[in-house]
């Protein structure tokens, strides 16, 4: 069913959205991400303009975080004190997103720099889980062989515990200085207005590898923060841009809320350290395909930029 | 409908363009649009109303030539039609390898492009008009663009024009429909003029020429509107003038879709 999208101006295949959606959602479920950052080249792909497919990405990130949070409330694995402190942080690095966001616009660079960003994001973040858990994996297997109990790995002692301003994050079962959340929550915030994406897959990997949270609640915590920072968002690039078209946010939305709640239930049946290879597979693998787009001759070297509808 | 014929010099009553025409006889002076050939012409549509389910749309042109004699032996006459969307500015960016990536380098600002632009003829295009016609009257498709230049920062500017136009020819905006205008008789003429899906809103104006060994001999003017109507037309506004509003109704719907499927789910597993 072809249907017509009111802001984007475009015709698509509803139920090819409605599946986009769904994949996503699946994934997002499975591993605790807002899947922005798989939506948002998969909208550009099937020829919705960049500025019309950040801003609807975020509608569905909220989305589906929303449905993927309700489990994580049910069983208090959210982590309320730090996920406000990154939400605060958050709307801070959002506000300079706008502005470099608007400014790389009008220089015609901005599709550029959102290439770049993933595939160095995607790069580093892709290969640090996916060596951390290949290595826990086999550890664990090992430990299984030999009948020993798996080794309990101590929680390192990152720099961020000798800081000042410490704070107890009780849920998190952390006492560390207040600093460096807000650090991430900037970073975070400034990324999620600038690349269309939740911050998930960064912000999970920077809640443990770097902050040393307890991993249980990582994903809800990060659910939380993800919810609020890209309502902001949608509110901004809604009063900034107007690009957010409602049509695509609903079809996309409608595939997935329920992929979500599928992802959650397969999430659930399978290993951390087993969903963290895949999740760092699947970054992995956008990442590289961003990077060809980058490094090989496009097909055609002109684009077409119209000012208040960028193509 | 019947198109509305715009004022032209053609047109004025019968007997006042015989006196002209003689007048002009007598001083030797051969005026190509005092000819006896008048258009009539008309549109299947002059409304095309865009809504969800808008996949593209088929305009038919059709009209007659009213003659008060018939033509004379050998000479023949042909049709064009066009069709113009809201024109807008825009950057055409060019592609180049830096430091081994591609990124934007060179780019050329259009002061003005058709969004849409169908040109239809009943021979081919420089069989029924000279080049000094068409650039008098803007027909042809590169003609349509207006790049003055200046602040362009690429030393061959026309090549972007190219690739403009070949970029919306591929995309269905441009089109370039050689002998695609049946004409029987040197009388009745129709022809099919394909909208494409991704339309702009606004006027778009439909110009018909009726020319002879190259010379525009009459022409006619009418326009068809395009509009969004139902949801489509009612989102588009209220993003436009109540942003806010727009805004806290994208979030209530997805709010609300996240928590209801959860919901749903929990009900489910029971």
């Amino acid at each position: 069913m072809q249907i017509y999208l009111p802001i984007a101006e475009v015709v698509v295949n509803a139920f090819l959205l409605f599946g986009i959606g769904g994949v996503v959602g699946l994934l997002s479920g499975m591993f605790g991400v807002g899947g922005g950052f798989l939506i948002t080249p998969a909208l550009f792909f099937i020829g919705i303009p960049p500025s019309v497919a950040v801003s609807t990405g975020a509608v569905q990130v909220v989305a589906s975080s929303v449905s993927a949070v309700m489990v994580h409330l049910k069983r208090r694995t959210v982590d309320f004190r730090m996920g406000t402190v990154m939400l605060l942080s958050g709307f801070v690095g959002s506000t300079i997103g706008i502005y470099v966001f608007k400014e790389l616009e009008r220089l015609g660079h901005i599709n550029l720099f959102v290439e770049v960003c993933y595939t160095v994001l995607m790069g580093l973040i892709g290969t640090m889980m996916f060596q951390e858990s290949l290595r826990a994996i086999l550890r664990n297997r090992r430990a299984g062989k030999s009948g020993a109990p798996p080794r309990v790995i101590k929680r390192s002692h990152t720099k961020a515990q000798k800081w000042p301003l410490k704070v107890k994050f009780r849920t998190s079962g952390l006492y560390i200085s207040i600093l460096p959340p807000i650090m991430i929550g900037i970073v975070i915030g400034f990324l999620t207005t600038t690349l269309g994406v939740g911050g998930g897959f960064i912000l999970v990997p920077a809640m443990i590898y770097l902050l040393g949270m307890n991993t249980k609640v990582v994903v809800g915590t990060s659910l939380y923060q993800v919810i609020f920072i890209s309502c902001y968002a949608v509110m901004a690039h809604v009063l900034t841009s107007q690009s957010v078209d409602l049509v695509l946010a609903v079809l996309l939305t409608l595939g997935g809320v329920i992929g979500a709640q599928f992802g959650a239930m397969i999430g659930l049946k399978l290993k951390a350290e087993q969903l963290r290879i895949l999740l760092a597979i699947l970054v992995l693998l956008v990442g590289i395909k961003i990077f060809f787009g980058l490094v090989l001759e496009p097909a055609d070297l002109f684009n077409l930029d119209i000012p208040g509808h960028a193509q | 409908m019947t198109g509305t014929i715009a004022p032209h010099p053609a047109r004025r009553p019968a007997l006042a363009r015989r006196l002209i025409l003689a007048a002009a006889l007598g001083l030797m002076i051969v005026a190509p649009a005092a000819s006896a050939e008048k258009l009539v012409s008309g549109v299947s549509q002059d409304q095309v109303a865009i809504n969800a389910t808008f996949n593209g749309s088929d305009i038919l042109v059709y009209g007659a030539v009213a003659r008060d004699a018939p033509l004379a032996k050998g000479v023949t006459q042909d049709v064009i039609i066009t069709l113009e969307g809201p024109a807008q500015p825009l950057i055409v960016r060019k592609k180049a390898r830096q430091f081994g990536i591609w990124a934007n380098k060179e780019s050329v600002p259009i002061d003005s492009a058709p969004s849409f632009y169908s040109v239809s003829t009943s021979v081919p295009l420089r069989q029924a008009l000279t080049h000094t016609e068409d650039l008098r009257y803007k027909v042809s498709i590169p003609l349509a663009i207006r790049e003055i230049g200046g602040t362009a920062t690429a030393k061959h500017p026309q090549t972007f024009v190219n690739a403009l136009i070949d970029i919306r020819t591929k995309a269905g905006q441009y089109e370039m429909n050689e002998d695609a205008v049946k004409f029987r008789d040197d009388t009745l003429f129709s022809t099919r003029v394909k909208l494409p899906a991704n339309l702009t809103e606004g006027t778009y104006k439909l110009r018909i020429f009726l020319t002879q060994g190259g010379q525009v001999v009459d022409m006619s003017h009418s326009e068809i509107t395009v509009q969004k109507t139902g949801v489509e037309r009612w989102l588009f506004n209220l993003s436009a003038k109540q942003p806010a509003l727009y805004g806290i109704l994208s979030l209530f719907i997805a709010v609300a879709a996240g928590w209801l499927a959860s919901a749903a789910f929990q009900l489910l597993r029971r």
